[in-house]
């Protein structure tokens, strides 16, 4: 088998001391893939992906980037190992203005700049207009724009994106996904966890569903989303996908 | 009133110099830090002591000092911001890990009451001066009459704080430190250190600190207390000019200054704190978010 982009294997993690929300995930993501997670409130998604970025130290387990481990690593270190993160909410600067978000993503690598922002407006044209705006001034859709392409600036790897779909209306939705699938035409990684499991799931390659802190089922996209457990794991009832 | 509006941008740009770094701290560690005043207290009794040993050369002008006075400046804001430093290793940093928020502010009063008789024990109670020499005020407008030393400290003060907006949005540990301000979490994980951003926050706010008390030792005298009773109006400052905003900390500095300079006109100079106070509860009552402060 080829050396995965990320493998997560065991992970054991939480916040409280003693109170696990992660008891044992493993997931596997392949180079050029995109892979999303989906599962229920409080199955720890958002857990998970706090992890892989660094931000919470797992107990047990590994996280491998590429081959390397990068569980103990902090969160100001991955982006140069080439981790893009795109968190679920705030995830802009929003007293910056937009250029500002962007500069900040090649933070550690200031000679990256020019290059990254011309690729970031080729691919969100949009953005140029508002350059000089307090990213917090945008809505919400532009916003995510802000922050996918100030996590792509430094040409990561892999690209977390925690819930890109939330808030947004059904319209946008769509439109961010098929952003999503532009980045991984320039040859990233990704992993997504969501809630907006159709969505997400169109534009995957493979999904994984968590429940209760572990990985309960795993395939190709097409057929989670015709598997009738998945539906029951997710929304406890038999109501299909939302 | 020409005269009160000159003496009042004088004060305004000593209590602005602390309000940046309170702001400062407020917005980044989150807290009140009462210790600040203590900074300027510290940056203004190191100048005394390097004065001491560093002096050389004869007076600039009619200033009531030479160009050591310009080097020992420079290295009682840097003493200044190691002390901040050392303040934060030894008290602040442990406690920020606590969940009790208001452990942080109630270290700071005790912080601040320490480093204080820490001022009295080294250099006494009572009052000091730089020089001895008498500061001469020349009329530069019908009515209003400075001293060279005022001037000196007023454009002084408005160098640094343009050096301090060329810092915050032309540098990349500047952008830094505003995107820390903003968004801690997000900070992190486009590659920023948060520790050496907060050791940054010190020496700035340290620094500034450390000047504004320089200034204060200039324009009126060096007493122990002098800090303690800056505080008040530096936190009025930073409040009526939107907590968070460096810029605001300068307009509020300004204007708490003009207040309570232009208050005693009207009524006795004993109640002239009181203003300070009067304006700050004001704004926080019919404009909480500030002059220049973020809007919930």
């Amino acid at each position: 088998m080829s050396e995965a982009a990320l493998s997560v294997e065991e992970v054991v993690a939480g916040y409280v001391p003693g109170v696990d929300i992660l008891r044992g995930v493993g997931l596997r993501v392949d180079p050029g893939e995109i892979v999303t997670v989906l599962g229920p409130n409080g199955a720890g998604k958002s857990t998970l992906i706090k992890v892989v970025a660094g931000l919470l130290r797992l107990r047990s387990g590994s996280v491998r980037l590429f081959g390397e481990d990068i569980s103990s690593l902090p969160a100001h270190r991955m982006m140069a190992r080439g981790v893009g993160y795109v968190p679920q909410t705030q995830n802009v600067f929003a007293k910056l203005t937009v250029e500002e978000n962007l500069e900040m993503g090649a933070y550690v690598n200031t000679r990256a700049i020019r290059r990254g922002i011309e690729q970031a407006y080729a691919l969100f044209p949009d953005l140029q207009r508002y350059r000089r705006h307090a990213a917090g001034r945008l809505s919400g859709g532009q916003r995510q724009m802000v922050a996918i392409a100030r996590a792509l600036m430094l040409q990561p790897r892999l690209m977390l994106l925690d819930e890109p779909s939330a808030g947004l209306s059904p319209l946008l939705v769509g439109h961010v996904f098929d952003k999503v699938r532009e980045v991984r035409d320039i040859g990233v990684t990704i992993l997504i966890v969501e809630q907006n499991a159709k969505a997400a799931l169109a534009i995957s390659d493979r999904g994984y569903v968590l429940a209760e802190g572990q990985d309960r089922v795993t395939g190709p996209a097409q057929e989670l989303l015709e598997n009738p457990e998945v539906g029951e794991l997710y929304l406890g009832a038999r109501r299909g996908l939302a | 009133m020409a005269q009160y509006i000159a003496d009042g941008i004088i004060l305004g740009a000593t209590l602005a110099l602390g309000a940046i770094g309170l702001t400062l701290t407020y917005n980044i560690l989150r807290f009140a830090n009462f210790a600040h005043g203590e900074f300027l207290t510290f940056g203004a009794y190191f100048a005394l002591a390097l004065a001491g040993v560093l002096s050389f050369g004869p007076n600039l002008g009619s200033l009531t000092f030479g160009w050591s006075f310009l080097l020992v400046i420079v290295l009682a804001a840097a003493l200044t911001a190691g002390l901040a430093i050392l303040l934060d290793v030894v008290v602040y940093r442990v406690l920020r890990r606590s969940d009790v928020a208001v452990a942080l502010v109630i270290a700071s009063f005790g912080a601040s009451l320490m480093l204080r008789n820490v001022v009295v024990f080294i250099w006494g109670p009572q009052p000091d001066y730089y020089s001895r020499a008498i500061a001469i005020a020349h009329p530069i407008l019908p009515g209003v009459r400075v001293t060279t030393d005022e001037i000196f400290v007023v454009v002084l003060a408005a160098v640094l704080m343009v050096a301090l907006h060329l810092f915050l949005t032309r540098t990349r540990m500047g952008k830094a430190m505003r995107a820390v301000s903003d968004n801690v979490l997000l900070a992190q994980v486009t590659g920023v250190n948060v520790a050496n951003i907060i050791r940054l926050v010190w020496i700035v706010g340290g620094g500034l600190a450390a000047v504004g008390g320089i200034f204060y030792g200039l324009t009126v005298q060096l007493i122990p207390n002098m800090g303690f009773n800056l505080i008040l109006p530096m936190f009025a400052a930073a409040i009526l000019g939107g907590i968070g905003s460096v810029y605001g900390a300068v307009l509020g500095g300004l204007v708490i200054g003009l207040a309570e300079s232009l208050s005693v006109i009207w009524i006795d100079p004993g109640y002239k704190p009181a203003i300070a106070f009067g304006l700050m509860l004001l704004m926080l009552l019919v404009y909480p978010s500030g002059l220049l402060g973020e809007r919930p």
